[in-house]
């Protein structure tokens, strides 16, 4: 039986990972490897890493991080962050990262999701989608760009749809309401996103606590996401996963001894 | 660690391989490109990797030659591992494809996870070897199809997963070798039968 992922994201800036409500107040938390593998070891089953990098300089080292993580990382690499053009994704593949997500580029350009899935197949192509709840008391939730700072109109299920008509093969849906709130994730938008889609969806923005994981699973989403908790040290994987087993969830417990 | 064993990975497609690489040399391996259809002979060790569609992995090994070279080494045995689509491509078709043949080394047909489950299959299953398997043991692993082989194939130790009903996760024979997962991304798991692998007489 296949069973619920949990994914650390590591915010990378220049080659350090960094911490805080995402481009605000960023603070160092360590080296990408060195994090990368302890995750592995706490029993993670993939890892997704966020070039936060505001410059040229900053995301040129975005590649020597992810061929620096991939030597040692023994499980799957998600890649995200300034990936503009397919040419993007493909130095991103190469480096090493197992799958690239677009994000504003896609909702700039939908093509750019084709040209990643026909190149180099669906199951690399992911599309991180920012949702917030729209405004002024209306339904639903709209798609939100350049790190939350611009509200587009497009409806975010709506968005999904189309995402995996184009060839996406896997959605990373993050709660802009719900980021670094700590308040837990948004269930209803994973609901939503997760009903109308057939591949799986991965939920972000929002956890404090294992009891706010399992929420977004139950909910329907088939991974779940997290920086703080773990960067934090509140939580290791492990015990995250050992909560997730108690509440019934399918999870890889066995398998996680380190490589020797 | 053993002495370190050249593998030669025959390239399928135009998506990256750097995941592979890295997997076979912590395993204790030292991957390195088919050039030639000769390095394909002549290999202790042959990894077939599974990127891209079925079709065109299928067209780029009829165009560079590989059909004929890699077809032997199945019938003597010689230590060959396929990964992902590298499985589905040693079967008669795939329905990801129709039209283009396979390697035909399995008398099987490839079809798509049923509509009832999320589908690319992401994630690590539970994989159960049967008790004549000697490489593959049973765990988890890391799968990324959206395409599987429902039939178990005669002739083959094999190993089985759920998902949308059971499906070959890996078979073994000798020190032929063909997993739908991915054992470089699937951890201490995968690691393990990487070793196992390398580490067969050639």
């Amino acid at each position: 039986m296949l069973t619920c992922r949990v994914i650390p994201c590591l915010d990378v800036d220049n080659g350090r990972v960094v911490k805080g409500v995402r481009f605000q107040g960023l603070r160092d938390a360590g080296d990408p490897v060195e994090l990368s593998m302890a995750y592995e070891a706490q029993g993670a089953d993939e890892l997704v890493m966020l070039d936060v990098s505001a410059t040229p300089q900053g995301r040129g080292n975005a590649l020597v991080t992810v061929a620096a993580v991939r030597a040692e990382l023994a499980i799957p690499l998600t890649v995200g962050g300034g990936v503009r053009r397919v040419e993007d994704a493909g130095a991103l593949l190469e480096a090493g990262a197992d799958k690239v997500a677009a994000n504003t580029a896609a909702v700039e350009r939908p093509e750019l999701l084709s040209q990643i899935a026909n190149r180099y197949g669906s199951q690399c192509a992911v599309v991180a989608i920012d949702a917030a709840r729209r405004l002024e008391g209306k339904e639903g939730w709209e798609v939100v760009v350049h790190s939350g700072k611009d509200r587009t109109g497009k409806d975010a299920v709506a968005w999904a749809r189309e995402a995996v008509a184009r060839g996406a093969g896997e959605i990373l849906l993050t709660s802009w309401d719900r980021d670094g709130t700590r308040s837990g994730y948004d269930t209803d938008l994973l609901a939503a996103v997760s009903q109308a889609v057939h591949v799986p969806v991965i939920a972000s923005g929002g956890a404090a606590n294992a009891e706010h994981l399992i929420a977004a699973l139950k909910a329907g989403a088939d991974a779940v996401l997290a920086a703080s908790i773990f960067h934090e040290r509140e939580f290791t994987v492990g015990d995250i996963k050992h909560a997730m087993a108690a509440a019934g969830i399918p999870v890889r417990l066995d398998d996680t001894a380190p490589r020797g | 660690m053993s002495t370190p064993r050249e593998v030669v990975v025959c390239r399928t497609g135009t998506a990256n391989l750097a995941s592979v690489f890295a997997g076979l040399r912590r395993a204790g391996g030292t991957p390195r490109m088919a050039e030639t259809v000769a390095d394909i002979e002549n290999a202790g060790h042959v990894m077939l990797p599974g990127v891209g569609s079925f079709g065109h992995a299928m067209e780029t090994l009829r165009e560079a030659g590989m059909v004929a070279p890699l077809v032997a080494r199945f019938a003597a045995g010689r230590p060959t591992m396929a990964i992902c689509v590298g499985l589905q491509l040693l079967c008669l078709s795939s329905e990801e494809s129709p039209g283009v043949e396979g390697l035909g080394v399995i008398e099987a047909d490839v079809f798509r996870f049923p509509e009832n489950v999320r589908v690319p299959q992401f994630g690590w299953n539970h994989v159960t070897a049967n008790t004549d398997c000697r490489l593959i043991a049973s765990g988890h692993a890391y799968f990324a199809n959206s395409y599987r082989l429902a039939e178990r194939p005669s002739g083959w130790a094999v190993a089985i997963a759920e998902h949308g009903g059971t499906f070959v996760a890996a078979m073994e024979r000798g020190a032929l070798v063909a997993c739908q997962f991915h054992p470089e991304l699937s951890g201490a798991y995968g690691h393990a039968l990487l070793s196992r692998w390398i580490a067969t007489p050639c």
